[in-house]
C-alpha cells in the first residue's frame, strides 16, 4: 500500500511505543541469557521490563499535547494513526502490563518459573496491542493481533509442570487460531469488496454500495465472530474459564484486561470506521450477542467455586456491558467503553493481585473457600478486596460505577429501553456472586490450615495503588472522565 | 460554621467511623465509649439545625452547594425542608439509641460493628439531606453495604440468607431507579441544553414530558422506594432481615431505613413525575397495594409464633397506612403519612428493643416460650404496654394522630379506602393485644422465666426518649404538623395545581386545629 519504500521520522514517531517495547523485550532476552542468569537474581528482568514501561509512559506523555488538541499523527502512509483513541488505549495497555509485571515478579518466583522470556512476552504482547489500537489497515491490524495472541498463547502455558496451564494454552491456541482464521477470511472479503486494505477506503466502498448484500453480510459475520472469540462474547466464550483458570494468575489478569481492551479497540475501529454506514445491520446482532453474553456470564458465575473461574465469567459478563456501549453507537457509548475499561484495569487487577498472593503451604490457593475468614488475618487487604468487588458490581461511588453509568445513559439516549432494563437487572444478579467473595472473606469460618497472603513490596504497592485509584476515580472522577472520555471520541472523527 | 450545618451532621458519624477504625480491636470498652461519644455528638450537632430551621418556610433551608463532577453536572448539594428535617431528627435519635443499646448485646467483632454502624448512620443522614439526584443515588446505594454486614455478621440463624436477600432486593429496585434518573437527566439535557442532576432543574422537566413517559418513570422510582418501604408484594425481604438482624439492626431498619422509601416518594418520585403520580392507574394500584399490605401484614402478624417476626410483619401493615396516606394526594393524607412514618420510627424501635431485652436473657424469640413476664418485670411491662398502645393507635399516643389524619385524607378520596384501613386498625389491636396477653399476662408457665430480670438503667434510658416522643406527638402534635405543613402544601400544589384555591377551607389547617383539641379528650386512656 505504501507509495514509496521509505521510512521517515514520522513513521518512526507513530511506531515509537511498539519499537521501544520490542527493543526492551529483546534486551531482556539477551541480558537474561548472558548476565542476569549468572547473577542468579532473575527478578531483575522484571525491573528491566518496568523501565521499558516507564519509557512507554514518557512517549505517551509526549503524544499527549498533540492528541489533546485533536490532531492525529499519521505514519506509514496512513496505516498507523496515533490519535486520542490510540493513546488512551495505549495507556490502558501500559497500566495493565506494568501491573502484570509487578505481580509476576513474586508469583513466578513462587511457582519456580522465574524466567526472562516471560517478561519479554509481556512486552511483545503489548507491542502488538499498541498497534491494534492505532492501526488503520487490515494487514497491519491482523499482524498486530497475531503478535499479541501468539505471545499470550505462550504466557498462558508458562507453568510447564502444571497440567492445567498446558491444557489452557492448548485450548487457547486452537480456538484462538480458529478465530484468527475467521477474521482473516473476513478481512479478505473486505479487500474483495473494496480493493483496499485501508479502513477508511473500505468504509467509503461499503457506503457507496447500493445495499446490504450477501457478500457484505458474509464479511460482517466472519469478522464479528472472529472478534467475538477474542472478547469472549457468548456463545464464543467457552475458552475463557479454562484459560483463565489454568494460566498463571498475573497472566490471567493481563489477558482479561489488556487482551479484551485491545480486541475492543480493534472492534470499535472496524465497526465505526469501516462498517459505520451499515450500522442498522450490526447493531441488532451486537445487541443480541451482548444480552447473551451478560446472561451466560452472570448466570454461570453464580455457581463457580474457583475464584479464577468466577472472575472469568464475571469478565465475560463485563464484556457484554462494554459491547452495549458499541450497540448505542454514540459519543456517550464510546465514553462509557473507555471509562469502563480504565476502571476495569484497576478493579480487576486488584482482585487478581489478591488471588495471586493467596497461598497455602506454598501452593497457589484459588478456591472461594480459601478466602474464608481472611478478614481476621489481613483486614486491610480484605477491605481492599471488598472495594474491588463492590466496584465490579457497580456500586457508587467507586470507579466501576461510572462505566455502567455511561453505558446506561447511552442506551437510554438512543432509546434502547429494554436493553437498559436487562443490563440494569443483571447488576443485581452480579451482586450475588461478588458478594459470595465478600461473604467468604468476612463471614466464612477459617479452615484448619488457612491460606495466607504471600506478598512482596511490589504486590503490596500494586494492590494498594489499585484500591486507591478505584476509590479515587469513584469519588473524584472529573479528571478521568475528561482524559479518557474525551480522547476516545477521536475514533468518531 | 453556620453554612456547613448539614455537612457537619452527616460527616460526624463518618469521622466517628474513622476514629473507631483507628482503635485497637482488643480494647472493646474504649471502642464502645468512642462510638457512643460520636453518637451523642451526632445528636448535639443537630442543635444548630434545630435553631436555624424555620417551619413556615416551604423552601429548602441551610443549603450548601458546590460543584462535584462538572462533566456530569453532579453537585454536592444539600438542603432540608420539613420532610427532611423530621427524618434527620429521627435518624440522629434512633441511631444514637441503637448504638447505645448494642453495648452489652454485641460482644463479637465489636470494632467492625461500630464502624459499620457509624458508616450506616452517615449514609442515612446523607439520604435525607441531598438535593442532587446523583448524590442521592450514591448515598442510597452505599448505605446497603454496612447494612449487609450488620445483618450478615451479627444476625440470627439464617443471617446470610437474610442479608443477601435484603441486598439483592434493594439493589434490583435501585438500578431501575438509576435508569429512571438517567432518562430524566437525559430529557433535561434535551430540553435545556445543559447537564444537571439538581432537583430543582429536574423538576422543570415534568412540564415537557408526556403522561405515558411520566407514568413509567414514576414506576421506575416507585419500585425502588416500594422495596424499601416495603410495600406488598415487595416486602418479602423484610421479615427475614428484621428477624435475623441484631436488635440494633432491627431498630435501625424499622426506625429509619423503611422511612427512606416514604421520603423518596415525597421528595423525588411524586414531585418529579406529577402526571405519573396522579395517573388513575397509579393511584388505584398503589392504594390497592397499600390496603392489601395493611390487611395482609396484620393477618400474617396474627399468625406468627415468633415474637420478632410478628413485629416485623406489623411494619408491613403500618407502612401500608403511610403509603395509603401519601397516595391520597391531599394535605391530610400526605402530612399524615409522613407523620405516621415518623411515629412508626418511634414505636416500632420500642417494640424491637422490648424483644431484644428479653431475648438477651432467654435467647429465644418463640412467643410460646414466654408467659407471665409481668410478674417479674414491672417496669418492662409498663414500657412494653406503652409501646403496644403507641403502635396500635391508642388516643393520647402518637399512632392515633397519624392514623387519624391518614384516615381523614383517605376518606376524602374514597370511603372504601378508609373502611379497609379501619379494618386494619382493628386487626392491629388484635395481634398486639394478643401478643401482650400471651407474653406478659397469666402465671409463669415456663420455669426458665422465673429468673428474668427487669430492665436496667441503660435499657430504660434507651427507651425513655422514644416513649417521651410518643406522648409528645400524642398529646401535642401541633409543632410536627407545622413542620410538615409547608412542604406538604407545596407538594399538593405541584401534584394538583389549584387544589387550595378550590378548597378554601385548607384541610391541613384543620388537622392542626383538630390536634389542639385532642389532649382534652384523651388523658383517661392510660
Amino acid at each position: 500500500m505504501m507509495d514509496a519504500i521509505s521510512f521517515t521520522l514520522d513513521d518512526f514517531h507513530v511506531l515509537k511505543p511498539a519499537i521501544v517495547l520490542c527493543l526492551f523485550g529483546c534486551g531482556i532476552l539477551l541480558t537474561d541469557a548472558f548476565l542476569v542468569r549468572r547473577i542468579g537474581q532473575r527478578w531483575l528482568n522484571a525491573v528491566t521490563a518496568l523501565v521499558g514501561e516507564a519509557v512507554v509512559a514518557a512517549i505517551l506523555l509526549q503524544y499527549l499535547p498533540d492528541v489533546r488538541s485533536g490532531a492525529a499523527l499519521t505514519g506509514l502512509a496512513g496505516s498507523v494513526v496515533v490519535d486520542g483513541f490510540g493513546v488512551f488505549f495505549n495507556v490502558v495497555f501500559m497500566l495493565a502490563a506494568a501491573l502484570a509485571i509487578i505481580l509476576s515478579a513474586r508469583y513466578m518466583e513462587s511457582e519456580g518459573e522465574q524466567r526472562g522470556e516471560y517478561y519479554a512476552l509481556i512486552l511483545f504482547a503489548q507491542a502488538g496491542m499498541s498497534i491494534m489500537a492505532t492501526g488503520h489497515d487490515l494487514v497491519v491490524l491482523f499482524v498486530a493481533l497475531e503478535t499479541m495472541a501468539l505471545s499470550f498463547y505462550v504466557m498462558v502455558g508458562f507453568l510447564r509442570d502444571s497440567k492445567r496451564s498446558n491444557e489452557a494454552a492448548m485450548k487457547y491456541l486452537i480456538l484462538g487460531a480458529f478465530s484468527s482464521g475467521l477474521l482473516a477470511y473476513g478481512f479478505s472479503v473486505l479487500y474483495g469488496i473494496s480493493g483496499s486494505t485501508s479502513l477508511a477506503a473500505i468504509g467509503e466502498a461499503i457506503a457507496a454500495r447500493p445495499a446490504l448484500d450477501w457478500i457484505m453480510i458474509l464479511a460482517l459475520i466472519t469478522t464479528s465472530v472472529g472478534l467475538f472469540f477474542k472478547i469472549a462474547a457468548a456463545p464464543f466464550h467457552m475458552w475463557a474459564p479454562d484459560v483463565y483458570e489454568g494460566a498463571p494468575t498475573p497472566t490471567t489478569a493481563y489477558v482479561s484486561v489488556a487482551s479484551k481492551a485491545a480486541s475492543f479497540a480493534l472492534m470499535i475501529r472496524l465497526f465505526v470506521t469501516a462498517y459505520g454506514s451499515v450500522a442498522e445491520a450490526w447493531v441488532p446482532l451486537l445487541a443480541i450477542i451482548a444480552i447473551a453474553t451478560m446472561t451466560i456470564g452472570n448466570l454461570a458465575a453464580v455457581t463457580q467455586s474457583n475464584l479464577k473461574r468466577l472472575l472469568a465469567y464475571s469478565s465475560v459478563a463485563h464484556g457484554g456491558y462494554i459491547l452495549l456501549g458499541l450497540v448505542a453507537f454514540s459519543a456517550t457509548g464510546l465514553r462509557g467503553i473507555a471509562i469502563y475499561l480504565l476502571a476495569y484495569v484497576f478493579m480487576n487487577f486488584g482482585a487478581f493481585a489478591l488471588i495471586a498472593a493467596l497461598r497455602r503451604d506454598g501452593e497457589a490457593a484459588e478456591e472461594l473457600d480459601d478466602l474464608n475468614g481472611l478478614f481476621g488475618r489481613a483486614p486491610g487487604y480484605t477491605i481492599l478486596m471488598a472495594i474491588f468487588m463492590l466496584s465490579l458490581t457497580g456500586i457508587p461511588p467507586l470507579a466501576g460505577f461510572y462505566g455502567k453509568y455511561y453505558i446506561f445513559l447511552a442506551l437510554l439516549g438512543e432509546g434502547y429501553y429494554i436493553l437498559a432494563v436487562f443490563a440494569a437487572l443483571y447488576v443485581a444478579v452480579s451482586a450475588y456472586y461478588y458478594f459470595r467473595v465478600i461473604r467468604a472473606c468476612w463471614l466464612g469460618e477459617a479452615a484448619e490450615r488457612p491460606a495466607s497472603l504471600d506478598m512482596n513490596l511490589g504486590t503490596r504497592t500494586a494492590l494498594v495503588a489499585s484500591g486507591v485509584l478505584t476509590v479515587l476515580i469513584g469519588v473524584l472522577p472529573q479528571r478521568f472522565i475528561d482524559l479518557a472520555g474525551e480522547s476516545v471520541l477521536a475514533a468518531l472523527r | 460554621m453556620s453554612e456547613h450545618i448539614l455537612s457537619i451532621i452527616w460527616l460526624t458519624p463518618l469521622v466517628g467511623m474513622i476514629a473507631v477504625m483507628c482503635l485497637p480491636k482488643e480494647s472493646k470498652d474504649l471502642i464502645r465509649y468512642v462510638a457512643n461519644g460520636f453518637a451523642v455528638l451526632g445528636l448535639l450537632v443537630t442543635i444548630p439545625m434545630i435553631r436555624a430551621f424555620d417551619s413556615s418556610n416551604g423552601d429548602f433551608q441551610m443549603v450548601e452547594r458546590h460543584d462535584w463532577i462538572p462533566a456530569l453536572g453532579a453537585q454536592y448539594y444539600l438542603g432540608v425542608d420539613g420532610f427532611g428535617y423530621l427524618m434527620i431528627l429521627l435518624t440522629v435519635v434512633v441511631g444514637w439509641l441503637s448504638i447505645l443499646c448494642s453495648w452489652s448485646s454485641i460482644q463479637e467483632r465489636v470494632k467492625e460493628y461500630y464502624a459499620f454502624f457509624l458508616f450506616l448512620q452517615a449514609g442515612m443522614l446523607g439520604v435525607f439531606m441531598v438535593l442532587d439526584v446523583f448524590l442521592f443515588y450514591v448515598f442510597w446505594e452505599i448505605m446497603l453495604v454496612p447494612m449487609y454486614f450488620i445483618i450478615g455478621i451479627w444476625g440470627g440463624g439464617r443471617r446470610l440468607y437474610a442479608a443477601i436477600k435484603f441486598f439483592l432486593y434493594t439493589l434490583a429496585g435501585s438500578v431501575l431507579m438509576l435508569l429512571g434518573i438517567l432518562k430524566l437527566y437525559f430529557d433535561h439535557f434535551a430540553q435545556f441544553g445543559h447537564y444537571s442532576f439538581a432537583l430543582e432543574d429536574l423538576l422543570r422537566v415534568a412540564a415537557y414530558t408526556g403522561p405515558d413517559m411520566q407514568f413509567w418513570l414514576f414506576w421506575a422510582f416507585f419500585v425502588a422506594f416500594a422495596v424499601k418501604v416495603p410495600m406488598f408484594p415487595f416486602h418479602t425481604w423484610l421479615p427475614d432481615a428484621h428477624t435475623e438482624a441484631p436488635t440494633a439492626g432491627s431498630v435501625i431498619l424499622a426506625g429509619i431505613l423503611l422511612k427512606m422509601g416514604l421520603y423518596g416518594l415525597v421528595r423525588f418520585a411524586m414531585p418529579l413525575f406529577p402526571k405519573g403520580a396522579t395517573a388513575e392507574l397509579t393511584v388505584q394500584l398503589v392504594a390497592l397495594l397499600s390496603i392489601v399490605g395493611i390487611i395482609y401484614g396484620a393477618l400474617v402478624s396474627l399468625m406468627q409464633s415468633d415474637w420478632k417476626r410478628l413485629v416485623a410483619y406489623s411494619s408491613v401493615s403500618h407502612l401500608g397506612f403511610c403509603t395509603l396516606g401519601l397516595i391520597a394526594l391531599n394535605p391530610n393524607g400526605i402530612s399524615g403519612g409522613m407523620l405516621q412514618g415518623f411515629n412508626h420510627g418511634l414505636s416500632t424501635p420500642l417494640l424491637f428493643l422490648a424483644v431484644g431485652i428479653v431475648y438477651d436473657q432467654r435467647h429465644t424469640r418463640e412467643i410460646a416460650d414466654y408467659g407471665g413476664l409481668a410478674n417479674r418485670m414491672p417496669v418492662y411491662t409498663v414500657l412494653f404496654a406503652i409501646s403496644l398502645f403507641a403502635s396500635m393507635g391508642m388516643p393520647g399516643l402518637n399512632g392515633f394522630i397519624g392514623e387519624f389524619t391518614i384516615l381523614r385524607g383517605a376518606y376524602e378520596v374514597s370511603i372504601w379506602w378508609a373502611g379497609f384501613a379501619v379494618l386494619g386498625i382493628v386487626l392491629g389491636a388484635a395481634y398486639l393485644l394478643w401478643l401482650f396477653q400471651r407474653v406478659m399476662l397469666g402465671p409463669i408457665t415456663n420455669p426458665k422465666n422465673e429468673g428474668v430480670k427487669d430492665m436496667n438503667l441503660r435499657e430504660i434510658i434507651v427507651m425513655a426518649p422514644l416513649v417521651a416522643g410518643c406522648f409528645w406527638i400524642g398529646l401535642y402534635p401541633k409543632p410536627f404538623f407545622e413542620i410538615l405543613e409547608a412542604p406538604t402544601n407545596k407538594l399538593v400544589e405541584r401534584l394538583d395545581p389549584g387544589y387550595f384555591s378550590r378548597n378554601a377551607a385548607e384541610p391541613a389547617d384543620e388537622a392542626v386545629r383538630l390536634s389542639r383539641l385532642l389532649p382534652a379528650e384523651t388523658p383517661a386512656s392510660e
